[in-house]
């Protein structure tokens, strides 16, 4: 097909047009390492390892089809979002500057429920329940431990009796007696234990209808307490416990409200159909107007009317956000206000996260790598000058050692290079240019010379045996393929494995290498060759050859 | 210009010492991954790719040491601080518990740095997060592709050459690995993911150079009254016809790799130093261990062909 010298030198015209308007039309892109970026691996939370892998696809295919929205929305440029092996999501993000933000954006879950407060005396009175509970489960010692030893104002004075009889006790000389009093302390143990009340201590009265303030230093061990098996239990039917957002000053101290609430939100997050972010100059807070779409206007607003002058919980990821009255029915909008002092830009990630979508599961971060822009700019500009002084090295040697026929060897080198530029460029959003890859690259400049030179030593030997310059460039092509082919193949093999096994950087570089691999391939064997024939048309079959 | 032609050295008569200079290096990295077993726990010094954990890099304004930044992080109980190329640059490997985030992490490092250096002075430019399961995960991939591709390498040769040569070429190649892992337990090199990689490209060349120069031992067998010649005189013969192309090649890509040793910068740098390794060992291991192995193989195993065949074609001396 390409047998007469110029169709060849139209193709190699052809091909270098190509791959130079897919480097001027799509641009090289850069790797992570190399301009700056976010990396995240990301999996479905499956504590107790209880999901099937046909649960986890389809959780992982939400969860892509979400964040991939709500990326988009943050105007990240050409993100890389990719599923690995079923049950992984690996988020790309180029050129980012706030990692903190793009975090919180992709991982936050975002689920919004709208739940009615309950004003009854239902909670407190199981508050004796839920005490017992943890007192079973955790034990007198742990909770002693914890400073949590409080006895209800009932029995108080009886267990400091106990406390100081039992002090007396362990003084006492006799045994008989103190046999009796250990069985006695024994007892007064079991009794003390009744009387504990580790969690309902720590409880004060709310400054609202249905909620209790718990002192922000007691708010770990109340999380705690709440988490211990058997309390949940012990709430009322169709009641829970839910921690508020906001931090409330009484006084000189600072506090945290629980919420007692309707167990079942009446309307959740999905019926959204907008939310955007405003801000409230007068009072110094931003916050989040959010619409129902046509069939959530209808439950809200009929919840609403039915339960005017009742308080309504906006829960965000399980945290009350605000309790507002409902002062008449509300439509199919309303608002969630931040809290004083918040920044407009969280309520605007707030408002592109609800407008997103929520994802259906928690997601945890499993692999996090940031790179900084200087660092990338720094390893750019190296990598340029050690590349330029590498190839200025490769030109030198070849020059100097095969002079006309290595020139031809540089203009192939030359159409090479272009090739794996435009072939990189091409090949979408698979191909970035990393650290690795151009090491890679280099590397495969290197195979690219070998071809180079195991063919002109090839020819150099066919001209030492005395044939003519025609037939010994021909027979040196011919002789060199074999080792060129087997040598270019085994390395592919092990550039394609680096592809299937490699992420990231090394991924990178398999597929430079391998794009390299195809080019070099295609510059010696095609490229040199024709140039060859070029230099050798018009020459006498018995004329020698600069080599 | 020309260089060795028509040379005549005599590599596999001189194959016996070889063998002991190849043998004592291999031994020295065996003995250097065992001490790393008892020292450091690990064979290798495997880096937050493939153990999971933290590393922050920080760059100062100004040169400091890695003992006045120990000091600032905490003193004894300060994470592992190194040097990254320059004297403005370490990188910190603090210890991470499973739920906090590396944010967390990089703040409180951030923290403990500016109370001692003055807050502008410094940047973190670079943190990596990478969970425990994950680590372990990449360790069997990385293992997998070493073998995968010995493997298909192995099958591509025996179905192009013959057997023995896929065998020989597999040999040479794991000679090779064995002594570039030496050299990096030796060393301490950090294992990251580049580092593997570089590890399988040393597999590539190395298998590229033992294929040329058995491609020259296969053409020669086909020529005529190849097969009653002394086959250690046909390798060797193949060998030396190979030389000049092996140290050209060897040449360009070394002087290559120098270039990006000298100016690639601190990123490259490890991964350079591992390729430079391997082209050095590959260039060897083709003339001193893979052809060499072709002969061993053929000694006990015989050609490949009937046996008929092989005792008449092949010499009774060696």
């Amino acid at each position: 097909m390409f047998k007469t010298l110029r169709s060849r030198l139209v193709l190699i015209a052809l091909v270098i047009m190509m791959s130079g308007w897919q480097l001027y039309s799509n641009g090289l892109k850069l790797g992570l390492d190399l301009q700056g970026g976010m990396h995240l691996a990301l999996e479905v939370d499956d504590p107790d390892g209880t999901m099937t892998a046909a649960a986890k696809a389809d959780m992982i295919d939400r969860v892509d089809r979400i964040i991939r929205t709500r990326i988009d929305e943050l105007g990240v440029e050409e993100p890389l979002i990719q599923q690995v092996g079923g049950d992984r999501l690996i988020v790309e993000l180029a050129g980012v500057s706030d990692q903190d933000q793009a975090k919180d954006i992709v991982q936050r879950n975002a689920f919004l429920e709208f739940k009615l407060v309950v004003v009854s005396s239902d909670m407190e009175n199981a508050l004796t329940r839920m005490d017992r509970a943890i007192v079973a489960t955790l034990g007198v010692d742990s909770i002693r431990a914890l400073g949590r030893d409080v006895a209800g104002p009932t029995n108080q004075t009886d267990l400091e009796g106990l406390l100081f009889g039992n002090t007396a006790d362990s003084t006492s000389a006799e045994s008989d007696s103190a046999r009796a009093e250990v069985e006695d302390a024994a007892q007064a143990e079991l009794d003390a234990a009744d009387a504990l009340r580790p969690f309902s201590s720590l409880l004060n009265f709310g400054d609202a209808e249905g909620t209790f303030l718990i002192a922000i230093e007691d708010v770990p061990v109340a999380e705690m307490f709440l988490e211990v098996e058997g309390v949940e239990r012990a709430y009322p039917r169709n009641q829970v416990l839910q921690w508020g957002s906001e931090l409330v000053a009484q006084g000189a101290r600072t506090y945290k409200r629980l919420y007692v609430l309707e167990e079942e939100a009446f309307i959740t997050g999905d019926l959204l159909e907008d939310a955007t972010a405003s801000r409230d100059p007068q009072f110094n807070q931003s916050q989040v107007q959010f619409e129902f779409s046509r069939a959530g206007g209808r439950v809200f607003s009929q919840v609403t009317g039915q339960h005017v002058n009742d308080y309504l919980a906006i829960v965000l990821d399980g945290e009350v956000m605000s309790a507002p009255v409902i002062r008449d029915r509300i439509g199919a909008r309303g608002q969630i206000d931040m809290g004083a002092g918040t920044p407009l830009e969280e309520a605007a990630d707030l408002a592109l996260v609800l407008r997103a979508g929520a994802l259906p599961a928690k997601i945890n971060i499993i692999e996090e790598r940031t790179v900084g822009p200087s660092l990338g700019q720094d390893s750019i500009d190296q990598g340029k000058i050690a590349g330029i002084v590498g190839l200025v090295m490769v030109v030198v040697i070849m020059l100097s050692y095969y002079k006309m026929a290595g020139l031809l060897a540089i203009a192939a080198l030359g159409v090479y290079v272009v090739l794996v530029l435009g072939g990189l460029a091409g090949i979408g959003t698979g191909a970035v240019l990393t650290v690795p890859g151009i090491a890679g690259l280099i590397l495969s400049v290197g195979m690219a010379v070998d071809a180079n030179v195991l063919i002109f030593e090839r020819i150099r030997e066919e001209l030492d045996e005395g044939r003519a310059t025609r037939t010994a460039v021909d027979e040196g092509f011919q002789h060199a393929m074999s080792a060129i082919v087997d040598a270019n193949i085994t390395t592919l093999i092990t550039a394609l494995i680096l592809m299937q096994f490699g992420t990231g950087p090394v991924k990178g570089f398999a597929v430079t290498l391998s794009i390299g691999i195809v080019a070099s391939f295609f510059s010696a064997l095609f490229v040199t060759r024709s140039l060859f024939l070029f230099y050798l048309n018009g020459k006498k079959a018995s004329d020698p050859i600069s080599i | 210009m020309r260089i060795f032609q028509n040379s005549a050295y005599k590599f596999i008569e001189n194959r016996k010492k070889a063998y002991v200079v190849s043998g004592v290096v291999i031994a020295l990295g065996i003995a250097a991954m065992i001490l790393n077993v008892a020292t450091i726990g690990s064979w290798q010094n495997y880096g937050v790719d493939f153990t999971g954990g933290s590393l922050i890099q920080v760059r100062f304004d100004e040169p400091t040491t890695d003992a006045a930044l120990r000091a600032a992080l905490g003193g004894a109980d300060a994470p592992p601080v190194t040097r990254f190329g320059t004297e403005n640059e370490y990188v910190i490997r603090a210890p991470i518990d499973d739920d906090s985030s590396i944010n967390e992490v990089a703040e409180a490092v951030e923290t403990q740095i500016a109370a001692v250096y003055s807050a502008g002075s410094f940047e973190v430019v670079r943190t990596e997060l990478v969970g425990a399961k994950v680590g372990s995960e990449l360790q069997l991939k990385a293992l997998y592709a070493i073998l995968f591709s010995f493997v298909l390498t192995l099958l591509y040769l025996a179905f192009r050459f013959e057997m023995r040569f896929g065998l020989a070429a597999v040999i040479a190649t794991a000679h090779d690995m064995l002594i570039t892992l030496g050299f990096l337990a030796v060393f301490k090199v950090e294992i990251a993911l580049p580092t593997v990689a570089a590890i399988l490209t040393i597999v590539g060349y190395s298998l590229n150079d033992t294929i040329v120069v058995f491609d020259r031992v296969r053409e020669n067998l086909q020529k005529k009254g190849a097969r009653k010649r002394d086959p250690i005189d046909l390798v060797n013969g193949s060998v030396n016809e190979t030389l000049p192309r092996t140290v050209l090649t060897s040449g360009t890509t070394l002087a290559v790799l120098m270039a990006l040793l000298i100016l690639g910068g601190p990123v490259l740098f490890d991964f350079t130093l591992v390729l430079i390794l391997g082209v050095v060992i590959g260039t060897y291991s083709s003339v001193f261990v893979a052809s060499p192995a072709l002969i061993e193989i053929q000694k006990r195993f015989g050609t490949g062909q009937s046996s008929e065949k092989k005792t008449k074609i092949e010499p009774a001396t060696v």
